[in-house]
């Protein structure tokens, strides 16, 4: 039974949000035009294309078409998913004057050290593991919240890190587009170079607040 | 396609793959093997051995470079054209399969126009991944790893795909793959309606073909 003036119960949740920082300011650590690029474009088109997946799946439940609502789930992943994994990754990302690249303090501190060793230990093992991964994807610090324990893992293309079970604290885009455009000419060793010089920017209070408030 | 784009793409990543390539392989079984063979051994059925992502993407990058021409694109003629005509409805038909397999590919792949027992097949691969795996006989590629378009067009994967199948595929090298890919193709019989039934046959002495006699 159709209900006159109802509402797509989509189409005006999902938006882009704002950057707590302006598009130059995580520079040379990323450029601002990569910046501009990866949040009005890439992060943008996650979202619309997220949007028209799941109106369309609102259409196919009200037509009861199994086939359609099951074709439409990898549109919703990968959108929604990109939606997901973007919307943290702006904000493990912090001007050093606002902080970023100071390394993290208390609870999260400890944890790196008795997990890993050190932070730097960290940081070698998500390069190493994000220089690694083949295609496209994500690297991130998790937490198993069910052992307490954190964990470094990758996941592909735009899978969110809750497929692995896993509460995501940080993640690094290593998708092509995330460097890209630096490439060759700030950074001579591309994927890797840009690994190395994220650390400038990362916002560990972000990343944190993430750990306590799952812990 | 800038120049920039290729000098990064066929300079960068290719040598790349390349280099490590040969590194992997040095010392190994695998040194002195066929590329293409290096490709199906290595996928090991679903459980890649460590050489095939750097032997599959440097074949895939080979195939595309050669996929490519300046002036390039549009429809193409020969025998290439009558076999999509025939089997893909039309030229646009095989635009629109090609657009939606390279527009569909998440995340980083390839978008193919192969031969999947003898009937053509646009098809598309993610990552390294080739059609050669499923013992297709692949006869043009599109590189839609970011990579590919990035400097050139940053997300605008579509147009990067219109740009290619207007301006840059070389339907001449189609043509010739295809022509090879018959060599290894079963066509099924011929049509025997097409042979000319009047026509004489010839002693190998009338067709002026020396014979030399067995002497044993």
């Amino acid at each position: 039974m159709a209900v006159a003036g109802q509402q797509s119960r989509a189409s005006h949740s999902f938006t882009l949000p704002d950057l707590d920082y302006d598009y130059g300011e995580l520079e040379p650590a990323i450029s601002g035009e990569i910046m501009k690029l990866h949040h009005t474009k890439h992060h943008q088109t996650y979202i619309t294309n997220f949007v028209k997946a799941l109106e369309q799946l609102e259409q196919a439940e009200k037509d009861g078409n199994a086939e359609a609502i099951v074709k439409l789930q990898g549109a919703i992943n990968f959108n929604g998913g990109g939606h997901v994994n973007h919307s943290i990754f702006w904000k493990n990302l912090a001007p050093s004057k606002s902080g970023g690249g100071e390394p993290p303090e208390g609870k999260l501190a400890s944890a790196i050290k008795d997990e890993f060793g050190s932070l730097e230990k960290l940081i070698a093992k998500m390069n190493a593991d994000g220089a690694a991964l083949q295609g496209s994807g994500w690297v991130w610090l998790g937490l198993n919240k069910d052992l307490k324990q954190l964990a470094v893992q990758t996941t592909a293309n735009q899978d969110p890190l809750a497929s692995k079970g896993l509460v995501p604290l940080l993640g690094i885009d290593v998708w092509e587009h995330a460097y890209y455009l630096q490439a060759w000419t700030d950074y001579k060793n591309v994927k890797p170079d840009y690994l190395k010089n994220i650390w400038k920017v990362i916002n560990w209070s972000d990343v944190s607040s993430r750990y306590e408030a799952n812990l | 396609m800038s120049k920039k784009t290729l000098e990064v793409h066929w300079g960068k990543h290719q040598r790349g793959y390349i280099e490590n390539l040969n590194r992997q392989i040095a010392n190994t079984p695998f040194e002195g093997y066929l590329l293409e063979d290096i490709v199906k051994i290595s996928y090991n059925r679903g459980s890649p051995q460590p050489a095939f992502n750097n032997a599959a993407q440097a074949w895939n990058h080979d195939f595309f470079f050669t996929s490519l021409k300046p002036g390039g694109g549009k429809s193409p003629t020969g025998e290439i054209a009558e076999l999509i005509d025939k089997q893909l409805g039309s030229y646009d038909n095989f635009v629109k399969e090609f657009k939606l397999a390279a527009a569909s590919q998440f995340g980083a792949g390839w978008a193919w126009l192969a031969l999947k027992e003898a009937k053509l097949v646009v098809e598309k691969t993610p990552n390294a991944i080739n059609p050669l795996i499923w013992d297709h006989i692949p006869l043009l590629v599109l590189d839609v790893w970011e990579h590919a378009y990035y400097l050139d067009f940053q997300n605008n994967r579509p147009d990067y795909v219109s740009t290619f199948l207007e301006h840059l595929v070389n339907w001449d090298i189609v043509n010739a793959r295809l022509d090879r890919a018959k060599a290894f193709m079963n066509w099924g019989e011929p049509d025997w309606d097409l042979f000319d039934k009047d026509a004489d046959i010839l002693t190998y002495e009338e067709a002026g073909i020396d014979v030399v006699e067995d002497s044993s």
